[in-house]
Parts: structure tokens; C-alpha cells; sequence
């Protein structure tokens, strides 16, 4: 089932594209079922699929293509942390080992408390910004030096424990 | 606090890449601060006055499609997005009299290592876009067009979007532009994570809701392009400088840089300097030039390399990169590529081989897999640089590496391909001691790199 809501969003994106054309959306309808739902699961592809009268398999050969999308679910924030060459000349690895130390998880893995997933990124088209840090697929964070993740580390997981 | 409250506060300002007032000239760039991105602060800025002249709206006469075709070619616009393709030239391609469909596309696929140029034009001044595309649109006799943005930097599609609104509601997009018989609607589009298509044809699968691999050329896109129809694709920042050449002449533009190389140019200059950022100067100027602009060398150290044009283009020492003037004929007799203006700067405590580690193993990541050299050469480069970096090199590495790049150079359907062999020949021929240092002692000749 597919919210009205959500399918308010997918219908703007068909629009943009030749009535024949449906399948162009898919890019766009995937990052929407990732924001609303953390991941594109299968169940998600064969619905998109159906949506926009394409192949699950098509669907699927998208999410499997495109880095961003997240295969199976992740943690309630995804930190990808830049360390291609221009990064890593302004301590882009220095940043993944401290995030790596400060939440005892190695890159890839997933705290214990669900929080946050930590994957290293290739480039995010931020380099002057260096350190940079893409959270849960839209937020760029930028100048993250080790006082900052500190800060938006300890601000995020506060937040979440108010609520 | 919300979460969104959060973020926020980690975003960047532009500040440091973009208002820094260290530009020279500016034209894309100029008079912008963060918050004067509307159709209204555009307007007070000069904008849209272009496409009111190309359409006869200033109370002049408007200008015809070839008028507009041959501003651009006389201006010696080139290809902002890596190739360096005349853009006139490429605009008289597109076969205007086609009966069907024509499409332009916008290449904001910024992914190229070093390259975040037209992030800050659509963050900062997005109506340039939307103008130069408008413009383009209208001498090609082209009615749609899209504008494909890095996935990753989402808010500059956000941006975009609401930038389009704008101008859709101002009559500025959609059908009849300002009461004139010129129609053009445009949408923004975004990709997720694939460096791979910032290649057009890639672009154009991607665009098209396919996995983005690079298509046989020819075709080209100007005949069978988006959709099997013609299409002319350019980058952001080349889409930014029409607006100015229409105003100005295609003579003034050319003017601003040097014979070959009309106008400004953005360079994105990140690594080891003072003040990373975008930089928009004419085109001509020294590197040195550029380099203090960007505030020197970190910690004033000494420069040792400079990878001039992304991390596709082969990278030039100190001594070579000091001559050179910031343009394409200058950097080309070097030996290397501007690409896409986006310069990584290196300093004297920096390893070679490191540094190529790290660029091989993103070619080998960003591979598509769909030819043969590229999908398994890329993985062969990338296992060979990292042995030797790690101490477990042998000698006949050296010769294998070369051996390798040179099988994968030029036999693939698109240049991922030669961008991962270039930088590994270039770092080969210009730093070979320090690849034989780390395979003979299995240990850095540059102590100090952190």
C-alpha cells in the first residue's frame, strides 16, 4: 500500500516526465520511499514497479546501481563520511577514525542502540568544505571538525532521547 | 531542538567558498551573499534582462536563433564540465529543423573528485541556470529540458526546485515566455550516488530511470539523446555564462580571458591551501595567482604536486604547475587537463602512492562493470597501488601498473576508463622514485604525511 501522501509526491515526479516516460520517476520515487522509510526493501521495489508500470527487476537494478540507496535498513542516522583524495588531504579519514572511536563501531557497522550507521563516502561534491559528512542521505554537514561531530553526535542522540 | 534544527546548524554558509570577495571579475559569482538566491534579488542583479533581449521584451528586436548561436561561438565559450567543447559549436549540432521532441539537459552531476563549483551556483544564484537554459532552449528550438543534480547535495535540488517555481510563476518558464511564441518548460531531477553518470550518455540512461551506464558513441546525443530523441547536454557552469555573453557580447566575454578561452572560470581548489573554496577569475591567470588567492600553502609549506582538473587529470609537479596559466591550452601543453577547474593541491609531506591509493580505489568503486578493460582493470589498479603502499609491493609492479593502465586506455565505451589509467601513468611518470622507494623498503619516503 502506498500512502496518498507518498503518492502525492511520487505524482509530482511523474509529471515532470512524457506520459510514456513513467519510468524516468524512479530515481526520484525510491529516495522517497528511503526519507519515509529508511530503505528500499523489496516489497517497496515491486510497488514503485507497479506505480510506474516497469519490472520489479528494473526497479531493482536501480537500488542495486546507486550508492545511496540502502538495500536493507539502516540505523535511525546514516553518517557517510567523505575520504576521497581532496578529503583526505583535510583529515577526512582523521574524521572517520574519531566518529569510529566516539561510537566504538568500525565504518560500515551499526551501533547497538540502532542510532547511527557509519559508512565511509566517496566524493559528495563538497571538497572546500572538508570534512564533510552527508547525514541520513540530505543533510551535508560541513567543517566537521572533532568538536563538532561532538556536538552534532551528543545534540542528535539527546534529541532523540527527549522524544 | 528538532533533528532538522540540528542538521541545520552543520550546513555550510558559503562563507568560506563563495563570499569570500577573493574572486576576480566574477560573473557568475558576482554580488552574491547566501540569501539573495530569489527571482527578486536575480532581477535587481541584471537577470532575465538576457532572455528579454533574446525575445525582444527590452524593446529591441530580439535576437534570431543563429544570432544567439553565433554570440556563443564568438565568445569561445568551452564546456565548463570537464571536456572543454565549444559550446556554439556543440549548440549548431542540435538539428534544429528536427520535426519530433528535442531535449536539453543540464549536467549538474558534480561528482569528479574536487569539483564543488556548481553546487554554490545552485545554492547561491540558481535563476542563472534557468536563464542560460532558457536561452539555450530557445536558439535550439527546444521546448523541455532537465536539470540532473548530484544526489548528494540535495539541498541545491531543493533549491533548484523552488527556484523553477519561481520562474514558472513569473512567466519565465513554461508556455509563452513573457507573451512571446517561445515556450520551454524545465524540471529538476536528481541521481543517488553514482559518479558514473556525470558522463552524458550515463546521464541520459539514469535520467531516463536506468541503471546509469554510458552508451556506444556514436550516436551522439545531438541525434539520439533523452528518450532516442536529440539532445544537447551541458554543464551548469557553462548554462551560468550565457546569461553574461548575451548582455555583454560575445566579443566582451572573450575578452575576459585569453584566445581560445573566452571568460571566467570557477576553480574549486581543495587539499593542502590556506582557504579552500570556489574561485571565479578570468580565464589566463597564472596558477601562481590562484594559489595565493587561496591564501598559499597550508602551514606555509612548500608545494609539491597539483592535480589541475579533477581527479581524472593527470597530476603535474610544483615546477611545471608554477608556469602554467589557469586555462585549457596552458594546462593541456603541461600535460594535463583543467577538466572541470577543480585543483587539489599537495604539499611536501605528502605521499604519492597514498594519494593514488585512494584515487584508485575510487575509480575501482565507481566502475559500472560493462566493459571488460575498465570493470577488472580499475580492480587490478587498485589492488597493485595499495600492496605497494602497504610494503607488499614487488618489483615487477612498476612495469605490470604501466602494462595495465595502458590496456585500459582508450578501449572503453565511455572515459571512466582513461580517467582511472591517466592519473596512475601520470603519478608513474612524474614520482616513480617514490613508488621503487616503497617497494624496495617497503616503507614511505615521506615520513612526515599524516
Amino acid at each position: 500500500m502506498i500512502s496518498d501522501a507518498t503518492k502525492a509526491r511520487f505524482d509530482k515526479e511523474v509529471a515532470k516526465y512524457p506520459a510514456d516516460q513513467k519510468q524516468s520517476a524512479v530515481m526520484a520515487c525510491l529516495a522517497i520511499v528511503q526519507q519515509e522509510q529508511g530503505f528500499v526493501g523489496a516489497d517497496s521495489e515491486r510497488l514503485v514497479a507497479d506505480y510506474l508500470g516497469m519490472a520489479p527487476i528494473a526497479v531493482h537494478e536501480v537500488t542495486t546501481f546507486y550508492n545511496m540507496y540502502n538495500q536493507r535498513p539502516v540505523a535511525r542516522f546514516k553518517l557517510n563520511v567523505c575520504t576521497n583524495l581532496p578529503c583526505q588531504l583535510r583529515e577526512g579519514q582523521q574524521t572517520l577514525h574519531y566518529i569510529e572511536n566516539k561510537l566504538g563501531i568500525k565504518m560500515g557497522e551499526t551501533t547497538p542502540d540502532g542510532l547511527f550507521t557509519l559508512q565511509q563516502s566517496e566524493c559528495l561534491g563538497a571538497c572546500a568544505d572538508s570534512p564533510v559528512m552527508l547525514v541520513n542521505d540530505r543533510a551535508m554537514c560541513s567543517f566537521m571538525s572533532e568538536e563538532k561531530i561532538d556536538q552534532l553526535l551528543d545534540g542528535l542522540r539527546a534529541e532523540v532521547s527527549k522524544s | 531542538m528538532s533533528v532538522q534544527n540540528i542538521l541545520s546548524q552543520f550546513q555550510s554558509t558559503g562563507i568560506q567558498t563563495c563570499f569570500h570577495g577573493r574572486h576576480i571579475n566574477p560573473q557568475i559569482y558576482a554580488g552574491l551573499n547566501g540569501s539573495n538566491w530569489s527571482l527578486k534579488d536575480y532581477e535587481a542583479r541584471g537577470g532575465y534582462a538576457a532572455l528579454r533581449k533574446v525575445l525582444g521584451k527590452d524593446g529591441g528586436e530580439g535576437l534570431t536563433q543563429d544570432q544567439v548561436i553565433a554570440t556563443v561561438k564568438e565568445s569561445a565559450l568551452r564546456g565548463r564540465g570537464g571536456a572543454g567543447f565549444p559550446t556554439g559549436l556543440k549548440w549548431s549540432f542540435m538539428p534544429r529543423q528536427f520535426p519530433g521532441q528535442k531535449y536539453l539537459v543540464c549536467n549538474s552531476d558534480e561528482g569528479e573528485p574536487g569539483t564543488c563549483k556548481d553546487r554554490d551556483i545552485l545554492q547561491f544564484n540558481p535563476h542563472i541556470v534557468i536563464e542560460g537554459m532558457a536561452i539555450a532552449a530557445y536558439a535550439m528550438g527546444i521546448s523541455v529540458g532537465y536539470n540532473y543534480i548530484h544526489g548528494e547535495i540535495f539541498a541545491a535540488y531543493d533549491r533548484f526546485e523552488e527556484a523553477l517555481e519561481e520562474a514558472r510563476a513569473a512567466g519565465l518558464l513554461g508556455a509563452n515566455i513573457l507573451g512571446s511564441n517561445f515556450s520551454f518548460e524545465l524540471h529538476a531531477a536528481h541521481g543517488f550516488g553514482a559518479y558514473i553518470c556525470g558522463e552524458e550518455t550515463a546521464l541520459l540512461e539514469s535520467l531516463e530511470g536506468k541503471k546509469g551506464q554510458p552508451r556506444f558513441k556514436p550516436p551522439f546525443p545531438a541525434s539520439f539523446g533523452l528518450y532516442g530523441k536529440p539532445t544537447t547536454i551541458n554543464n551548469t557552469e557553462t548554462f551560468a555564462a550565457v546569461p553574461w555573453i548575451i548582455r555583454n557580447g560575445g566579443q566582451a566575454y572573450l575578452e575576459c580571458g585569453k584566445p581560445n578561452n573566452g571568460g571566467t572560470k570557477i576553480y574549486s581548489i581543495s587539499g593542502d591551501v590556506e582557504l579552500p573554496g570556489n574561485y571565479e577569475i578570468p580565464m589566463g591567470t597564472p596558477f601562481s595567482k590562484l594559489l595565493e588567492l587561496a591564501g598559499g600553502v597550508r602551514g606555509g609549506r612548500t608545494l609539491k604536486a597539483v592535480i589541475p582538473g579533477g581527479s581524472s587529470s593527470p597530476v603535474l609537479p610544483a615546477s611545471i604547475m608554477m608556469d602554467c596559466t589557469m586555462d585549457y591550452d596552458s594546462i593541456a601543453k603541461a600535460g594535463s587537463m583543467l577538466g572541470s577547474g577543480a585543483v587539489i593541491v599537495m604539499d611536501d609531506t605528502r605521499c604519492m602512492v597514498k594519494a593514488l591509493q585512494r584515487l584508485s580505489y575510487f575509480y575501482m568503486h565507481e566502475s559500472c562493470g560493462q566493459c571488460t578493460p575498465c570493470r577488472e582493470g580499475t580492480g587490478w589498479l587498485s589492488r597493485m597501488v595499495d600492496r605497494i603502499e602497504t610494503g607488499h609491493g614487488k618489483d615487477s609492479d612498476m612495469a605490470l601498473l604501466d602494462n595495465v593502465a595502458e590496456n585500459i586506455m582508450g578501449r572503453t565505451i565511455c572515459a571512466l576508463g582513461d580517467a582511472a589509467a591517466m592519473p596512475v601513468r601520470a603519478m608513474i611518470k612524474h614520482f616513480r622514485h617514490e613508488f621503487e622507494h616503497h617497494i624496495a623498503h617497503k616503507t614511505c619516503m615521506v615520513p612526515a604525511y599524516v
